[in-house]
């Protein structure tokens, strides 16, 4: 199967600077995707590029088999919805109107439905808005363009948890309907883990994860128990962090468990718990403070 | 979702069979569709999909074409026969084990799970 976008050894440096490192990966059609990193790992970047804002200084990027850079045919069936997105200072009304223009694939009623859910006022111009109200607004669009190629970045800064969980709903009730290529950029990983059918993430511009959600779930678990006994049931495996609180230790291991593991570690009174996606990615993209800088000089 | 580490996947196959073991799903009815399950546990569709597809490989569910998917006759006998070759490591080890470290000797354990018996 073609890929929606295929990324293939891609940098892009800025005076110096590396904001993307070789990175390849490629997003499947038809599924939700999640681009996961910490501030400045070159997620915002990398979805620039993807939709043609931008060019790679070395690599391609490919997007329904065509490079995206002023490629009008490919930018109608992608809609962006960037972390504060600003607007011409018009009315929600007018707003959805240039959306609508620019989306082929645009459906009206689903737009009126989210404005609803939002509680969006419709005669408000986009300036008078809260910083809420603006993310929702890039939600009713990203959401109703049904754009084959939808990009969120963080979109709901100023979104309070209800209305995030509704962003959520809505979201897997019309990609259950209409499936497209998603691609979700956000730091509340645990918050959207569940939705994720496949993770890329990255760090210092690279690509550290790029597999199944439910692969990378289970790969890690957190071990708790008196410091021996854990000293004990790790010592043969990869330890990625650990911490000692008086005679009780804590170690998080790579790996997975199996059955007879699982008795072991209740013989020694041990305690299992596994690791969320997002401490997950947080051990992949740690930056100690004796990590070295890269060889460009440090990234963004 | 309980997060107990495992696949989302598994633990939607896990929550459908103890569907169909309590006599929620009775054989031969219906199951919500994987959307209907995807929306339910906000969860992705494709794993949902997942979920219920290990079902159907397991000879639990079967598909009918453009109508849905239904439990199989037979289904719950054949969890409870899985369910029942999984109970000594599942249950009784942890149990007999605990029992070891407070104390509790075989022949009070015996008691008190006769007890439990009765009052069940």
């Amino acid at each position: 199967m073609t890929p929606a976008v295929r990324v293939d050894h891609v940098s892009r440096r800025y005076h110096g600077v590396t904001a993307v490192d070789e990175a390849s990966f490629a997003l499947e059609e038809g599924r939700i995707h999640g681009l996961l990193g910490r501030n400045g790992a070159g997620k915002t970047t990398l979805m620039r590029l993807v939709t043609g804002l931008d060019r790679p200084t070395s690599g391609s990027v490919e997007v329904f088999g065509s490079d995206p850079f002023e490629n009008e045919a490919v930018l109608r069936r992608t809609c962006f919805v960037k972390e504060s997105q600003t607007y011409p200072d018009l009315s929600v009304t007018r707003v959805l109107a240039s959306a609508r223009l620019l989306q082929p694939a645009w459906d009206e009623n689903l737009a009126r439905l989210l404005v609803a859910d939002f509680d969006l006022p419709l005669g408000r111009r986009v300036r008078k808005l809260s910083r809420g109200m603006r993310s929702a607004l890039g939600i009713v669009i990203g959401l109703a363009s049904r754009a084959p190629l939808t990009l969120f970045d963080e979109p709901y800064l100023g979104l309070d948890a209800p209305s995030r969980a509704l962003f959520y709903d809505r979201l897997l009730a019309d990609f259950a309907e209409h499936p497209r290529t998603v691609v979700l950029s956000t730091h509340l990983i645990d918050e959207v883990a569940n939705l994720l059918e496949r993770v890329v993430v990255v760090d210092h511009g690279r690509v550290v994860i790029d597999a199944e959600s439910d692969e990378v779930r289970g790969t890690a678990y957190t071990v708790v128990g008196p410091a021996g006994p854990v000293a004990e049931f790790v010592s043969r495996r990869e330890v990625v962090a650990r911490q000692d609180v008086g005679v009780y230790s804590s170690a998080t291991v790579r790996g997975r468990l199996d059955e007879p593991e699982r008795r072991h570690a209740d013989e020694l009174r041990l305690d299992l718990s596994p690791v969320s996606l997002q401490e997950l990615v947080a051990h992949a993209t740690h930056r100690g403070p004796d990590d070295t800088p890269t060889p460009e000089g440090g990234t963004r | 979702m309980i997060d107990d580490g495992s696949p989302i996947f598994r633990q939607i196959a896990a929550r459908i069979a103890g569907e169909i073991l309590d006599g929620t799903l009775a054989e031969e009815a219906q199951v919500p569709s994987t959307n209907e399950f995807a929306a339910i546990h906000r969860i992705n569709p494709a794993t949902a999909a997942k979920g219920v597809n290990e079902l159907v490989d397991a000879g639990v569910l079967y598909k009918k074409r453009g109508i849905g998917m239904f439990v199989a006759t037979g289904a719950r006998e054949r969890l409870l026969a899985e369910r029942r070759a999984r109970f000594t490591t599942e249950y009784l080890e942890p149990l007999v084990r605990e029992a070891a470290r407070l104390g509790i000797h075989p022949d009070e354990l015996h008691r008190l799970v006769t007890e439990q018996e009765v009052t069940a």
